[in-house]
């Protein structure tokens, strides 16, 4: 057999994203939730490349350079509202920070 | 050489992908998270996204994981507690994602029976020109739209991060 089955790549990117999802809801650090939500970006990602493999065309290509644009511009502005609530909790844990739960 | 090299860096993005998962230390999830962006750009490259993967190492292992890495050792963020985890989420949360997963896996294996075979090279249309052409003719209005996304990105980052108002 030369050459990789498509299912083969939908199914690392459905594992990444399981990953993604199990770090997003196990961990208490809201730095390593965040790394969380990047990983499923980039599991999202790989599917809309392969894809577009599939269907030959550029615009799954497309799709993902503007998930990347969106991640970089939400990774800005997460990791300043981080900052924020460290700067007035003074931790990272999410448990802590929960004075909109009462 | 296409399974192998699928093989070798697939095998890599999920070691790693278990990595940012299980390591208590951000730093460490931090960097395998790198591993992951770097073998998912190598990955880009087998299916011939030559423009998406430049951009995967430059923008996300280059720029956003320097950011996490910065604001890591900005905060100096220690390793995380392990205690205060409900008795339901240790004992169902495993087994549901490998179920979520299973059930996944199956529906791809089921629908995508006419699923083409990835070759090196099979797929030629994702060189930065076709990639240039397409966002600035079809996709020319999200581009844009984008443009005031980072702009208002940028604004708010520092207006969420600078000192407190007087």
């Amino acid at each position: 057999m030369n050459g990789v089955p498509l299912t083969w790549y939908l199914i690392l990117s459905a594992v990444l994203f399981a990953l993604g999802i199990a770090g997003f809801l196990f961990r208490k650090s809201v730095i390593t939730i965040f790394m969380s939500i990047e990983l499923m970006l980039n599991a999202v990602n790989l599917s809309f490349v392969a894809f577009s493999y599939q269907l030959k065309q550029v615009n799954g290509h497309i799709f993902s350079f503007f998930v990347m644009v969106v991640a970089a511009a939400e990774a800005a502005v997460g990791l300043a509202i981080i900052l924020t609530v460290f700067k007035n909790r003074s931790t990272l844990n999410v448990d802590e920070v929960n004075s909109m739960k009462y | 050489m296409d399974v192998i090299l699928f093989l070798i860096f697939a095998i890599i993005a999920v070691v790693s992908g278990v990595n940012v998962v299980v390591q208590t230390h951000p730093i460490s999830s931090a960097l395998s998270l790198i591993g992951v962006m770097g073998s998912l750009a190598v990955l880009y490259l087998l299916l011939g996204a030559e423009f998406i993967a430049m951009a995967q190492i430059i923008v996300y292992a280059g720029a956003v994981m320097v950011l996490f890495i910065f604001v890591i050792m900005l905060l100096n963020a220690g390793a995380e507690s392990k205690r205060g985890r409900s008795l339901v989420a240790q004992l169902l949360g495993f087994p549901l994602l490998i179920a979520f997963l299973a059930l996944t896996s199956y529906f791809v294996q089921r629908l995508y029976t006419n699923g083409a075979v990835v070759h090196f090279g099979g797929f030629q249309g994702g060189t930065a020109q076709n990639i240039g052409r397409a966002l600035f003719t079809q996709y020319l209005l999200p581009f844009e739209v984008t443009s005031i996304l980072i702009l208002i990105g940028i604004v708010g980052a520092i207006v969420l991060a600078r000192k407190e108002l007087d």
